[in-house]
């Protein structure tokens, strides 16, 4: 799905070569300040690298249309944002930005329980706690049905309970979708339990890449 | 115009004996802008009368090279200051937007109004074309410069927000979309807020300097409405310009956000 080669970011990243592939759960680990999230913002071409080039699905990045890409692989910030207005809007709001057809309330409904976000779609997306607001921002990047999800650390503000169980259900959904999922994830028994591939990083380079 | 009373010399006295008078009480409370006010009270003189004498000169020897060269002048001054007036730092980009945005915006309601409006002849003639130059660009000026601070700052502050919009396939222009509605709000508010109060809470300046000169309040009337349709045409047009093309120079060909010393 994804191949690196030779790709270096500033002095941030420098990674000989890399293979992440499709239709498998792949966790990105690795120490604070490793350059997990830069290499996630690569991938998703929020950012160039300086040197090398990255494929997706044997096309160079740098030769396809950024918003195109971003629209198939949709990446979830390591802190959530959250837009102005309900819950409800906050859902919509990535099909809006991605231009795909909105969906109805029921099918929002069954997003939230997928989430364990328990709050009324009517309910003002500002007042949800921190936990709350990284499930919402979850939940709006399921809805989008890309082709591959990047995730930066989407349970990071949950309990460890409510963190398995969301974690299972999205490894569960991927798996059913047939959909491609990249996380990055300071737990190890997340990474131990659902991952296929587990790209270890440390200053900025791949340590070593586990499959199964 | 025999009733206009022609001030004499000892009347300007007086108005800086009052200045004076004024400058006593504020040193006597304390207050530390006695040379602010001696500053500016100063220089307000220096350049009218400087100004006074340019038009004199302008208005006896009409030609449009003079007129062209004025607005020239204008514009510069205009945009020159709205660089300084905006306290965020300013990309070369953006800079280069501003001027553009000025130049056409208020280049442009100018000649209609010149033209189409008041259809003057010829129309490069300084007594209508110089002070109606400088209301439009005077505020066209302080409209961009709001708009100016408000898209810098909106696009600064929330650029988490437009990165995690980018991220989920939006373009430039969806992810700036509320920041740039913003901008334009904030820029053409006072010219909205000063139309509501026209006439009740003040009367403008304008008006105010034609009644005095012996002008019929009606005729002064209809000069102002004009001029204020031509004022909020060309503070909307330039400030549509401005934020249009403006959103454009914090993003790269490749639509990332393209904002320096940012972290994440
Ligand atoms: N645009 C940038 N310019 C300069 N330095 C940057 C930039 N982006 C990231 N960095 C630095 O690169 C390093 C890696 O950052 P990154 O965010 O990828 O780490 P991370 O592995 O995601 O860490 P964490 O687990 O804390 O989220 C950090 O030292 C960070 O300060
Ligand atoms: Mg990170």
């Amino acid at each position: 799905m994804f191949q690196l080669k030779n790709v270096k970011y500033k002095n941030i990243l420098d990674i000989k070569q890399l293979s992440i592939p499709a239709n498998k759960i792949t966790c990105v680990v690795g120490e604070s300040g490793s350059g997990k999230t830069t290499l996630l913002r690569l991938l998703n071409k929020m950012i160039n690298c300086t040197e090398g080039e990255i494929f997706y699905n044997n096309n160079a990045i740098s030769t396809i249309n950024s918003i195109e890409l971003r629209r198939k692989v949709v990446m979830l910030p390591q802190v959530p944002a959250i837009f102005s207005g309900t819950v409800r809007d906050n859902l919509l709001i990535g099909l809006k930005f991605a231009e795909k057809p909105l969906v109805d309330d029921e099918k929002l409904s069954e997003v939230l329980n997928m989430v364990h976000l328990d709050k009324p779609l009517d309910e003002d997306a500002d007042k949800l706690s921190g936990g709350e607001k990284q499930k919402l921002a979850l939940g709006r990047v399921v809805l989008m049905d890309p082709e591959i999800f990047l995730l930066d650390e989407p349970s990071s503000a949950l309990d460890e309970d409510t963190e398995q169980i969301i974690i299972e259900k999205l490894v569960h959904y991927t798996k059913k979708t047939n959909k491609t999922l990249i996380m990055v994830t300071h737990s190890r028994k997340i990474a131990r339990t659902y991952a296929d591939n587990i790209i270890q990083i440390k200053n900025g380079k791949v340590l070593n890449q586990k499959g199964e | 115009m025999d009733k206009v009373i022609n001030l004499q010399i000892w009347q300007i006295a007086a108005a800086y004996i009052f200045i004076i008078i004024l400058l006593f009480i504020v040193k006597l409370r304390g207050i530390p802008r006695e040379k602010e006010i001696l500053i500016s009270s100063t220089r307000m003189t220096l350049q009218l009368i400087l100004t006074g004498y340019i038009l004199v000169y302008l208005f006896q020897n009409i030609h449009p090279v003079f007129t062209i060269i004025v607005i020239g002048i204008m514009e510069l001054f205009a945009i020159y200051n709205i660089f300084k007036r905006v306290k965020v730092k300013l990309s070369q980009k953006i800079k280069r937007i501003i001027t553009i945005s000025m130049v056409l915006g208020t280049t442009s309601s100018l000649l209609y109004f010149i033209v189409v409006v008041i259809n003057l002849s010829p129309w490069y003639d300084p007594r209508y074309f110089i002070p109606i130059a400088g209301m439009l660009i005077g505020n066209s000026m302080t409209g961009i410069s709001l708009g100016v601070s408000r898209l810098v700052d909106g696009m600064t502050a929330q650029k988490h927000l437009i990165e995690s919009a980018l991220m989920l396939g939006a373009t430039p222009k969806m992810a700036s979309k509320e920041i740039v509605n913003n901008a334009f709000d904030s820029a053409i508010l006072p010219t909205i807020n000063s139309m509501v109060g026209m006439g009740i809470v003040f009367l403008p300046g304008m008006m105010t300097g034609q009644i005095l000169s012996g002008v019929s309040p009606v005729t002064a009337i209809e000069y102002q409405i004009t001029i204020m349709l031509g004022i909020l045409g060309s503070v909307t047009l330039t400030v549509i310009l401005f934020v249009q093309l403006g959103y454009k120079t914090f993003f790269n060909e490749q639509q990332q956000l393209d904002i320096h010393n940012w972290e994440f």
